[in-house]
This record gives C-alpha cells, sequence and structure tokens, in this order.
C-alpha cells in the first residue's frame, strides 16, 4: 500500500505549509513516544481532550486521521476491503473499518510506517454513538486498557447544570485518577491551567480567522482551505506554545489577504473571483478531496461557513472557548458543544446564522453514507432550512473515505444545476 | 381466555397501526400515552404518572411508507422513516410525548427530527449513561427521570414514592413472567412457536402492563394443553434484532425453514433488567441500580472489560444451542459491529452459525429461508 504524494501536492499559503511541517512534526512525535518513554493513547479528533494528555505528557494517535490520510492517499479502499473480509458490514463506518484494516495489516499506517499500537484507549464518547463501538472493537483488538468518559449530548440548547456535574466528576474521579496511574505522573492542575490559556488564545484567534468569511471577498474557504488550519487545534497541538505561534501565523496571513482583498489559495490557484457563497453543512470526501473542491472552484464558489470544520468545537462564538479559571467545568462545556453533540435543532440554527450573517447565495450538504451522526436527519434540515430562509438548498451524496460511494460526475452534476438554479434566482431578483 | 385466543388478541393489537387500543385506553383513564422509541427507558416512571408508555418498534410490513422516505436517505434504517410515517399520517396524534432513548446516532438525531415535526408535543432523548457508577452514571440518570417526572406531573398524577413502587411491582411481575415464558420457551421450543412468544411481547410494548401480565399468565397456563409435535428442529439462538425488528412472516420463515428459536434478542427493551428493581423508599435510584447492573447483552451499551461474546457464548451453553443466526437490520452499526467478534468467538467454540440482514418491511423470505434451510441442514447432518 503505497500513497501518491503527486495527487495530493496543492499550492498552499505559507500557514498551509506550516500546517504541513508541525503536522509531520507531530508524527515524528508518535514515533519517538516510546524511545522517549511516552506512553501512546488512541483517541478522537472531535471531542477530543487533548489538554489533559498533555498534563500526562502522552501522545495520542487519531485513528480518524489515519482513516482520512489512507483517503487522500487512495489507499482506503484496501484497509476497507480488509475488514470487510473479516466480516464488517459495507453498512457500516468506512473509519471503523480503516482502523480494523490496519490491524490486519501489521498495523501499518497511511504514512507507510507502522503506527505504535497503543498503550491504552482514550474513549471521549460524545457526538458519536460509533465512538463506543470502535473503541470496543480495538480494545478487542489490541488487548489493552481503556479509559471512558461519557460526555452528554447537548439536546437542550445548552449544556445543564446536571449534564456538567456528570462529565466533571468522570473527569475527577475517574479519568484523572487512572491516567495519573498509566503515566506515573501527578495530576497538577497549575499545569492545567496553563495548558488552557493557551488553548484559549488559539480559539480566539481561529475563531477571527472563521469569522472572515463574512468579508467579501472571503479570504478563507471555510471547508477546504480551513481544514488545513483546524489540524493542528483539533489534534495534538491545542494548548501549546507551537500550537499558539500557528496560529498567530494563521491570523497574519489571513489578515493580509483581507488588506488585499483577495480570496485564499487553492489547491488550483487563488479563489478570488468568488460567484457563489455557500454555506456548507456536513462533512466531505477524503478519497476525492481535490476532485470534490475542484467542482467549487471550476464555478466560482466558496464556502464562507461551514460545519464540519467545527467538529472538534471552535465555531465564530466565544462560547466555544475554554475558561482557565474553571478548567474542568470549562472541558466538559466545549467538549459538549463539538458539531455533532449540538442538536438537530442547535445545528439548523447554526446554518440559518451562517446563511444569513455570513451572506450566503445559497447553501449545500454534504451527506455521508456510512456516518449516521452527520447525515440522520440532515433532510429534515434541508426542509427546516428553507422554511426559516425561503432559500433551497443542494443535497449531494458521499462518504468519507469509501470510494465505492462517489461519483464525480454526479455530484458536478447536482452542484452545477444548484448553481444555475442561484443564476436564475438572481435574473429574477 | 385460552392461549389462542390470547395470541388472537395479540396479533390484533400488534397490527393495529391506528393504537386503537391506546385511544380506547386514554378516553376511558383521560392519563396521557407517552411514546417510547427502542431500546429503553424505565417505563415504571411512566406507568406511575398515570401514563401508558407506548413503546414503538416501526411499521414493519404493515405500513406502505410514502412521506417517511423524504426524511430519511436510502442508507440510514428503516424504523425511523415508518415512524415518522406513521407521525405524519396521523396515526401517532394520540401520543402526547415523544422519548428516545440514546440507541444509536439514527435514534438520537431523531429526537430533533421529531421535535421539528412535531414542536408542540413534548419530545426528550434519554441519554441513558455509559458510565455505570451509581454515584456517577446512576446520578445522571435519575437526573434525567426527575427532569420527565417534572413534565409528567404537569398533565398527570403526582408521582409519589408509593405510585413508583407500585409501578415497579406491577413491572417486575412483567419482567419474571417474561423470563419464565423464555425459559419455557427454551425446554420445549416446539410447545411454544416462535411467532407466539414474539406476538405475545410486542403486545407488551402497547398494552397496560397489569392487562399483558395477565396475557402472559393465561397463555402460560394454557398452551401447554394443545398437541403440538416435536420435530427433528435444530436449536438455534438469534441475535441482531435489538431495535428494527423483522416481519412475523421473516420469523415464521426461520421456523419453517428447520429451526427451533431457544432465544433471542426480539424486543430487548422487555427484557433489558435481568433482575427484579427493589422496593424501596427510593424508587428512582432503585430504577437506576437495576439499569447499571444489568447484565443484558446489548449492541447500545458500552461492554467495558466484560465483552458481549462471553455473554452470548453462556446462553449458547445453558440454552443447549445448536447453531446462532445473527438477523440484523440494514444500516444497523451498532448490530453490524458486534457480529465479527461473535463470529470469531463462535468459530473458536467450533459453533455453527450464519448470517443475513434484513428490513422491518422485507417480503421476500425464500431466499432467507433456503439459506436458513442449509444452515439447519448442515447443523443436522454434518455435525457429529
Amino acid at each position: 500500500m503505497c500513497a501518491k504524494e503527486s495527487e495530493i501536492d496543492f499550492s498552499k499559503d505559507e500557514a498551509m505549509a506550516k500546517e504541513k511541517e508541525i503536522m509531520e512534526s507531530y508524527i515524528q512525535k508518535v514515533h519517538s513516544a516510546r524511545d522517549k518513554g511516552r506512553k501512546i493513547c488512541y483517541t478522537f479528533v472531535p471531542g477530543n481532550i487533548i489538554e489533559i494528555l498533555h498534563c500526562f505528557d502522552i501522545v495520542p494517535v487519531f485513528p480518524e486521521i489515519m482513516g482520512l490520510q489512507m483517503g487522500m492517499r487512495r489507499i482506503g479502499d484496501q484497509y476497507i476491503e480488509l475488514a470487510e473480509n473479516e466480516g464488517y458490514s459495507d453498512d457500516i463506518c468506512s473509519y471503523v473499518k480503516s482502523s480494523v484494516g490496519m490491524f490486519l495489516n501489521d498495523n501499518m499506517g497511511p504514512y507507510g510506517k507502522k503506527v505504535p499500537e497503543p498503550d491504552f484507549l482514550f474513549l471521549v464518547y460524545s457526538q458519536c454513538f460509533t465512538f463506543i463501538k470502535w473503541w470496543e472493537i480495538l480494545r478487542k483488538l489490541f488487548d489493552c486498557p481503556i479509559v471512558t468518559i461519557h460526555l452528554p449530548y447537548r439536546q437542550h440548547g445548552l449544556t445543564t447544570k446536571d449534564e456538567l456535574k456528570y462529565g466533571v466528576k468522570q473527569l475527577e474521579e475517574v479519568v484523572i485518577p487512572q491516567l495519573e496511574e498509566i503515566s506515573g505522573i501527578k495530576f497538577d492542575m497549575d499545569k492545567l491551567k496553563e495548558i488552557l490559556s493557551r488553548s484559549r488564545e488559539m480559539e480566539e484567534d481561529l475563531a477571527w480567522v472563521f469569522n472572515t468569511g463574512k468579508n467579501r471577498p472571503s479570504p478563507v474557504d471555510a471547508l477546504f482551505q480551513m481544514l488545513y488550519y483546524i489540524g493542528p487545534i483539533n489534534t495534538y497541538f491545542r494548548g501549546t506554545q507551537e500550537g499558539v505561534n500557528f496560529y498567530k501565523l494563521v491570523r497574519k496571513v489571513v489578515e493580509e489577504r483581507v488588506a488585499a482583498k483577495q480570496g485564499p489559495m487553492t489547491p488550483f490557484g487563488r479563489l478570488s473571483e468568488q460567484r457563489y457563497r455557500l454555506a456548507v453543512e456536513g462533512a466531505i470526501t477524503w478519497e476525492h478531496f481535490r476532485e470534490y473542491s475542484k467542482i467549487f472552484f471550476d464555478e466560482g464558489g466558496i464556502a464562507v461557513a461551514s460545519t464540519y470544520t467545527k467538529v472538534s468545537g471552535f465555531g465564530d462564538s466565544s462560547e466555544f472557548f475554554h475558561d482557565p479559571d474553571r478548567p474542568l467545568e470549562s472541558i466538559v462545556r466545549h467538549n459538549a458543544t463539538n458539531y455533532g453533540n449540538l442538536s438537530l435543532e442547535d445545528r439548523v440554527n447554526m446554518m440559518e446564522h451562517y446563511i444569513n450573517d455570513y451572506h450566503a447565495d445559497g447553501y449545500l450538504i454534504g451527506s455521508i453514507k456510512s456516518c449516521k451522526s452527520f447525515s440522520a436527519g440532515q433532510l429534515t434540515m434541508l426542509k427546516e432550512l428553507k422554511d426559516r430562509t425561503g432559500m433551497s438548498g443542494a443535497f449531494v451524496e458521499m462518504d468519507m473515505m469509501d470510494p465505492r460511494y462517489f461519483s464525480e460526475a454526479n455530484v458536478r452534476t447536482r452542484i452545477d444545476s444548484y448553481l444555475r438554479m442561484i443564476d436564475e434566482k438572481r435574473k429574477e431578483a | 381466555m385460552g392461549s389462542h385466543e390470547v395470541i388472537e388478541k395479540c396479533r390484533k393489537v400488534y397490527e393495529d397501526m391506528k393504537f386503537t387500543y391506546v385511544k380506547e385506553w386514554k378516553e376511558k383513564t383521560s392519563g396521557q400515552a407517552i411514546g417510547i422509541l427502542p431500546l429503553y427507558f424505565p417505563k415504571e416512571v411512566i406507568h406511575a404518572a398515570g401514563a401508558l408508555p407506548v413503546e414503538l418498534y416501526g411499521g414493519g410490513d404493515m405500513v406502505d411508507i410514502i412521506k417517511g422516505d423524504a426524511y430519511y436517505q436510502s442508507y440510514i434504517c428503516h424504523i425511523p422513516r415508518s415512524i415518522v410515517d406513521l407521525g405524519l399520517s396521523g396515526n401517532l396524534d394520540v401520543l402526547d410525548g415523544m422519548i428516545c432513548p440514546l440507541t444509536c446516532d439514527v435514534l438520537r438525531n431523531f429526537s430533533g427530527v421529531w421535535g421539528v415535526l412535531f414542536p408542540d408535543k413534548h419530545t426528550r432523548l434519554f441519554d441513558q449513561p455509559q458510565n455505570f457508577d451509581p454515584d456517577i452514571g446512576g446520578e445522571y440518570l435519575i437526573s434525567q427521570l426527575k427532569e420527565e417526572i417534572e413534565v409528567l406531573e404537569q398533565k398527570g398524577s403526582k408521582i409519589t414514592t408509593e405510585r413508583l413502587n407500585e409501578s415497579i411491582e406491577l413491572y417486575n411481575e412483567n419482567r419474571r413472567l417474561i423470563r419464565n415464558i423464555y425459559d419455557m420457551r427454551s425446554e420445549k421450543p416446539w410447545k411454544i412457536p416462535a411467532y407466539e412468544l414474539y406476538l405475545l411481547m410486542r403486545a407488551g410494548n402497547i398494552l397496560e402492563v397489569s392487562e399483558h401480565n395477565q396475557f402472559l399468565r393465561e397463555y402460560m397456563e394454557t398452551v401447554g394443553q394443545l398437541q403440538r409435535r416435536q420435530l427433528d428442529n435444530v436449536r438455534v439462538l438469534i441475535m441482531g434484532a435489538f431495535c428494527e425488528q423483522p416481519p412475523l412472516n421473516l420469523i415464521r420463515a426461520m421456523e419453517l425453514a428447520g429451526c427451533y428459536i431457544v432465544d433471542d434478542d426480539f424486543i430487548l427493551g422487555n427484557r433489558y433488567l435481568d433482575c427484579d428493581v427493589e422496593i424501596s423508599d427510593n424508587p428512582l435510584k432503585a430504577l437506576s441500580d437495576a439499569y447499571l447492573k444489568s447484565n443484558v447483552p446489548s449492541s447500545s451499551r458500552f461492554e467495558g472489560y466484560e465483552p458481549k461474546w462471553r455473554k452470548l457464548l453462556n446462553s449458547v451453553e445453558e440454552r443447549k444451542t445448536e447453531g446462532v443466526i445473527f438477523a440484523c437490520p440494514s444500516f444497523c452499526d451498532p448490530a453490524l459491529q458486534d457480529i465479527p467478534f461473535y463470529q470469531m468467538k463462535l468459530d473458536e467454540a467450533g459453533i455453527r452459525y450464519m448470517s443475513f440482514q434484513y428490513a422491518e418491511d422485507t417480503s421476500q423470505f425464500s431466499l432467507i429461508r433456503e439459506q436458513i434451510g442449509t444452515f439447519t441442514d448442515s447443523v443436522k447432518l454434518w455435525e457429529n
């Protein structure tokens, strides 16, 4: 299984290039962790509690990142096939199958190197029920300890006192004591507060960047480009000085583009002529990232706001920020506001806000075949958004990494038709 | 009533997608009716408010889905679309509220869909704790029950300790009767056909619990009198159908293909607690403790260090099972993700199994029957 690097060699701005550099440094940390006596855990991207892991000098591996990298390198289907041969249905989450396939392939990762096996698994159950199933499978495969926390689904449009109490108690009485035992490091609340201060700084800078999508032209593509920008904060670097420096750089780069009235850099050149401002809901195909983003570029379509880039929180609002003065409570509150953990009503509210406040010409919902957490209910969102905004949306279907469920021609036709509809509406206006 | 009459009454309740029983019960009692989706919510709390818990397991093959498909993509399981269809066609107007346990992502999001479609009705997501410490997960569970009690009391009776304990007694009896009938069936499966037991269980999703208890007692007292011949069938355990249910004719087809179903996880909500709930001066804690201690394997409950395959192997042994059939609804992530490990462990234990997927409105059974027939032949002909 080898990567086709030529297909993912995109044009990048300074911050995107830096992102590649620091994410590569993260991979090095993973591979050198054992030599340095650091423990390795497998955990999730959305809802990760990296600040707590930093307190214990633990290095996380993110199987989703492995999966999406397999997708981008177009080798995901080979891992999926390995899992399906073991009885994992084609109906289930393809990320899960990528993990099983990696295990069956001697844990060879997408970068062509064996990924270190976990010392333990860290199950942060929020926003996706499959997280439980996935980590149950990994626990049996790797036969290692598992540390678990269940953070409640935010059904009330806010985190209630009881939900906060439930989350904080688990941190205090389950997670922290178990991590102390695994790592041999005593928990230090002051250290956590320092880490959270850095997280907060990064979050404020990132939120500022997200908000620039309101400009004309938008200096950022809130989906395809922001997926690069959110890499460090959603993985290892939240709460680190490297992370703080990175988001200062992102902010500087975007500030320069705002001043110059420039659009973002894309793999196909700069997108300054923005004919269609779109709010985008849902995840994307990693396997056909390039083709999917090219459809937008060819039409002058830009995502001025997107929900997928909020899977680990960090929206354009201060509601998502960590608060070092209330460390544990703030971790629970933050985690509950990750996009996938929001109620359907909150998701509709967020999209409505994006359509109105980011002055979108239209909106698109990307539905992922094997991700029920995102997909179930999206057709209701489509209907509800039309009722609220008076605007119809587009609906496209794909999978995050299973190539069997992406047809470029079909997706292009749907998006083209939708944009022509926007043209007609403009003429009528 | 004789067993035949009981089953015919159960069938009527099961097939009635207009929920006439619920309407009549409401007229008679002026109580509320609260819908519950799979898998588990303590019905005692609803019952203690003088309300009727109505467990919804979809429309099966009795509903032609017309409106529901517009709300779900083709790759989402069937049960939410048939319930939406029932709702939009007015059949669920009889319900005063809806409780959606967080059984999976689809049912979690269903709570939002239902809330959008029926904004004037009470809808709750029941986020059952996946932490099983009474002081942590237990407290969280109780806090959710208290919230629900507040809502129920607005239109119903005050939920006192005494009333809750009375309801717990009735449901304890219900669970005991169900455990008994499952044991009876396992002992002499030719006496209790799977489709009859299934209808009895499905009726229990709708009927007021005392009435269901009466049905169960009368069935058990009389079914033994029927002359039913023992066939050379294979004793199988069915697994995978914990939420979206197979159509009744599919269960029949399994039996006709040469199986005696000696255990199953159909309508698991009725058997989610495997012991009595304690009668105490703190009934909410008692309900919570029973949930936390439940040892029933379920795809919607975090297994921790106690893998579900051990429980499966125990059941296989206890029920003297000769084979296992994995019957899972298509697109059901939780059930389908459990299957490979089950199969691996059955392989290691030398126990035969087969699997297939279905939807609640599957109507073509010939292929499945053929496959099961081949499976039972393989067990009978080649096992020894």
